[in-house]
């Protein structure tokens, strides 16, 4: 017990040593955070009205923000699988990392969420017995179990990991093993349980495709390494972290694999809407063309699409996978085609026109912004002083994290 | 002998079940039909002018076709002006009652029974209260307005009229790209 | 192997305990202060349906106090339940609406929905008569600046605009007043010739609300079971229970549920004073809002508030099992449909044709 607390607070005084560079990054994010928190505060007290959602489409920004990152947050772990598959050692190096990211993604879906409801004081209602959640036909419920399920998951096998580093002991692969490889289908069990919440929608026909859930996964596994590949290059030039680069290239080779899935299920839709031409098109049409109220979704989502080929083409290509520059711009195109897709792209086509066939345009407002920014700056927070614990223990001689 | 007997009362019964269960052949006009459990206000007489008997009690009756000249000129008569005029629904004789096709006469405060001969289906409708309108209590007493509390019965189509506020669109305030804006 | 050395004191178990007692409390200060009594009581209550009878009297006292505070009127909050063999239906005949949006209103002024922002909880839908039922093509702002169909449309005259004038408000005070008909704008006529007025020609008129669905997709994705359907088919929101994360509005496939975006205001003199706990008592900020067939009436035999006031007679209301109910003769005489068919809801709400 007093060695863990030794761990805790060491772990707490190394985020107070940093370079220049690393107290520049915390205050950046420290301003961001309280500007988020200062909207964040004029939202409770004047209410979502100061977002520009309405009835017409009730879900924007902040719904669009955790639905990517569910999937950022799910492709962090699931590099475990090919970890496992391939048995290949400088994979697992990364895992760890990998595991962190998904912690900050799943800190930010929770901070999201929260900002979104109309009444945050009453979120115990989501809790069994202390509330009544809807189990099982609800699929918010579901999400609330998996969704915490996974963190405290994640959480424990980082904790664990790291503490095991600092005691300078070998972790117990049989507590270990057990608790990553539950983290596999946890990971497909988050990304998946929310393509149903928006799958299992029937008022809204964009959504209620069995294509959903497939798509969500797919494009999951591109966009959560890409962010992985671009971190570790980050961390490897601040942090002196040893990872190797057959590790990054290899992860590009799968990524060009499940961007090609991606591609091919949002072909899948393409061709399944403008073909039957039923008027659910006139979902999909948002997305690519302006309708008769001027919707502007589709000057995002062309540059977005010819990003993911782009970037397909880029991974697909050994010469150009294996070449860094080239590697990380086709992670940026990913990253930004992902988030298009998976965000605005989701949310805004399912409710323009809406239910009644009334076509509100929406687009974020500054307090959506504001407080967007906030809890992306709480993520990345998260994130740094995660890094900050456990960089010097991982740098140890005679102590590499192992799976 | 027992067979014959038994045959003839069953023909006896038989013809008297065919013939005898019908309801007697209604030899009066049933001009009466109460709503039951219900009420109907008072029809919407314009001020002054009932009863008619006041102005028409000894009055010469000319029963012409004619537009009016001396009186009741405000009247616009658009109720298949081609084929009626006033005396086809009004009683001549009496001007207080309204008079049927049988020549019955009703009140006006019954005038559902006139307007119920042509618009047969509307009139079942109405007694159903699925036409027009019903207030009062869904498990209890209702009201019946009449036919001619929305159907001015010389004009009776319903006219256009000024709608109530539209509700207003959803405005927002959106930063950059568009957007619904104030 | 390097020895961490220890920096700091040793911590017992039970310093630990309580120092981290002592952190957890004074993280929960913030979330009371500021907090008035009512409004803890009201933070801690149970969902509505596993309040015993004397929480919800407790609940009831509340929430008269709490009105009466802030409106300056004494109100009656009841909780009449269901009737027994009572599932109602409702009917609106549409070869009668002529799209008045009376029934609008009236539901404003019965409901204490909130004037600013706006909530109505029907909307009247203006179809041309010759593409029919088609939704991208409706237009709910008819008669107004901001209608989507054509410039006759848009020529109101000016108090059409927003505000009740004192005619249409005497009208939603007592609607037998419309009565005859044929007399109501003879003034108004006269003043507003050109005005855009209902029926506009070639149009037909759909209002929409709540359809009271039998297999309603809201409350199966109401993830804290804050939404739920009653024994006499009416779906009821528990407002002190909803957190307001809006999914029965994604799930609603006829845009009937409406979210309270900011505080709802209705001025101390519009307030409704007779209130049904799950129907028209003030909504607070954050919370789903919806048609509850007027529930504060309809569970005392009453009409709800849009069948009292059509002038044309359209809306037609009843209990489904009574045999000799207005909505029964229509099922059984007329041809109804209902909206959205495909989507097995199974409203409660059915359109007709009357004539």
């Amino acid at each position: 017990m007093q060695h863990f607390f030794d761990f805790l607070k060491t772990s707490v005084k190394s985020w107070f040593r940093g370079n220049a560079y690393y107290w520049i990054w915390m205050c950046f994010l420290g301003i961001l955070i309280t500007s988020g928190a200062v909207a964040y505060w004029e939202q409770l007290t004047k209410g979502l009205i100061v977002t520009n959602m309405r009835d017409q489409v009730s879900w924007g920004f902040y719904i669009g923000q955790f639905t990517f990152l569910v999937g950022v947050a799910a492709a962090a772990v699931m590099l475990v699988i090919p970890a496992y598959i391939y048995n290949w050692k400088p994979i697992k190096e990364v895992v760890l990392l990998g595991e962190m990211l998904a912690i900050s993604a799943i800190v930010m879906c929770f901070l999201f969420v929260t900002v979104d409801i109309g009444r945050p004081d009453r979120v115990l209602h989501l809790l069994p017995f202390v509330g009544s959640p809807n189990f099982p036909y609800s699929l918010l419920a579901w999400d609330v179990l998996v969704l915490n399920l996974y963190f405290v998951l994640n959480v424990v096998i980082v904790v664990y990991l790291l503490y095991c580093a600092y005691r300078g002991k070998h972790y117990n692969k049989k507590i270990l093993a057990p608790l990553v490889l539950a983290s596999i289908p946890a990971a497909l069990a988050i990304h998946t349980v929310t393509a149903f919440l928006y799958n299992g929608v029937s008022a809204r026909p964009f959504w209620n495709a069995s294509i959903l859930a497939p798509r969500f996964i797919a494009s999951a596994f591109c966009s959560g390494p890409a962010v992985l590949l671009i971190l570790f290059q980050v961390l490897r030039k601040t942090n002196k972290l040893k990872i190797q680069d057959a590790a990054l290239t290899k992860v590009a080779e799968l990524m060009a694999y499940t961007m090609f899935l991606n591609l091919f299920l949002l072909g899948a839709e393409v061709f399944k809407e403008f073909y039957s031409n039923t008027e659910h098109l006139i979902h999909t049409k948002v997305l690519f063309s302006s309708l008769f109220a001027k919707t502007g979704v589709h000057y995002f989502m062309w540059p977005a699409i010819v990003a993911d080929f782009v970037a397909f083409l880029i991974f697909l290509v050994p010469k150009t996978r294996n070449n860094l520059a080239m590697m990380n711009i086709g992670c940026l195109l990913i990253f930004f085609g992902v988030y298009t897709e998976k965000g605005m792209g989701l949310v805004i086509p399912g409710f323009t026109p809406d239910t009644l066939g009334e076509i509100y345009l929406y687009a974020p407002s500054l307090a959506e912004y504001r407080i967007s920014s906030g809890v992306f700056s709480v993520g990345f927070l998260v994130f740094t002083l995660l890094v900050k614990t456990a960089i010097p223990l991982l740098n140890q001689p005679g102590t590499e994290a192992e799976h | 002998m027992r067979k014959f007997f038994f045959y003839s009362c069953l023909l006896i019964v038989f013809i008297s079940y065919v013939f005898c269960s019908e309801p007697s052949p209604v030899s009066k006009v049933t001009t009466e039909w109460s709503p039951g459990d219900v009420e109907t206000p008072a029809p919407p007489l314009s001020e002054g002018i009932f009863p008619c008997s006041g102005c028409h009690e000894g009055m010469p009756v000319n029963p012409k076709r004619r537009q009016l000249r001396d009186e009741h000129t405000g009247i616009v008569f658009e109720h298949d002006s081609k084929n009626r005029w006033c005396l086809d629904c009004h009683n001549a004789a009496n001007r207080d009652k309204l008079k049927l096709a049988s020549g019955a006469l009703v009140d006006f405060s019954k005038s559902y029974l006139l307007c119920g001969q042509c618009h047969g289906p509307t009139f079942r409708d109405w007694k159903a209260g699925v036409h027009g309108k019903r207030a009062g209590f869904w498990n209890g007493k209702k009201t019946y307005f009449l036919c001619v509390h929305c159907h001015n019965p010389h004009s009776p189509r319903v006219k256009p009229i000024v709608p109530f506020p539209a509700p207003e669109p959803p405005k927002g305030e959106p930063l950059f790209f568009g957007g619904q804006k104030k | 192997m390097k020895e961490k050395t220890v920096v700091g004191d040793n911590i017992s178990r039970r310093e630990f305990l309580e120092k981290s007692a002592l952190v957890a409390a004074s993280l929960c200060i913030p979330t009371f202060v500021g907090c008035t009594k009512e409004e803890a009581e009201a933070l801690l209550q149970k969902h509505f349906l596993e309040l015993t009878p004397t929480q919800v009297e407790q609940v009831l006292r509340r929430m008269e106090k709490e009105n009466l505070k802030k409106f300056a009127k004494s109100v009656k909050v009841g909780t009449e339940p269901a009737m027994d063999k009572v599932l109602f239906g409702y009917g609106l005949d549409i070869s009668r609406c002529i799209g008045c949006r009376r029934c609008v209103h009236a539901c404003v002024k019965e409901n204490n929905q909130s004037r600013d922002p706006e909530i109505h909880w029907i909307r009247v839908l203006e179809f041309n008569k010759e593409h029919g039922i088609d939704l991208p093509e409706a237009d709910p702002y008819y008669c107004s600046p901001n209608s989507i169909h054509d410039e006759n449309s848009k020529r109101v005259s000016p108090h059409q605009l927003t505000e009740l004038t004192a005619k249409q408000k005497a009208i939603l005070e007592k609607p037998e007043s419309q009565y005859p008909l044929y007399h109501v704008n003879s003034d108004e006529d006269k003043a507003e010739k050109s005005a855009c007025k209902v029926p506009r020609e070639d149009h037909f008129y759909i209002p929409i609300s709540c359809q009271q669905c039998e297999n309603p997709p809201c409350v199966k994705v109401c993830p804290v079971k804050a939404t739920w359907k009653e024994p006499d088919g009416i779906v009821v929101i528990d407002y002190n229970w909803c957190i307001g994360c809006r999914y029965c509005m994604a799930a609603c496939p006829y845009g009937a549920r409406h979210f309270n975006w900011a505080e709802p205001k209705i001025q101390a003199e519009d307030i409704n004073q007779d209130m049904h706990y799950l129907g028209n008592r003030p909504r607070p900020r954050g919370v789903v809002e919806k048609c509850t067939f007027c529930i504060q009436r309809t569970r005392k035999g009453r009409y709800p508030a849009c069948v009292e006031v059509c002038p044309v007679g359209a809306r037609k209301f009843g209990n489904l099992i009574d045999p000799n109910s207005e909505i029964s003769y229509i099922i059984k005489n007329k041809r109804v449909f209902i909206l959205k068919n495909e989507l097995k809801t199974r409203p409660k709400f059915f359109y007709f044709y009357g004539l």
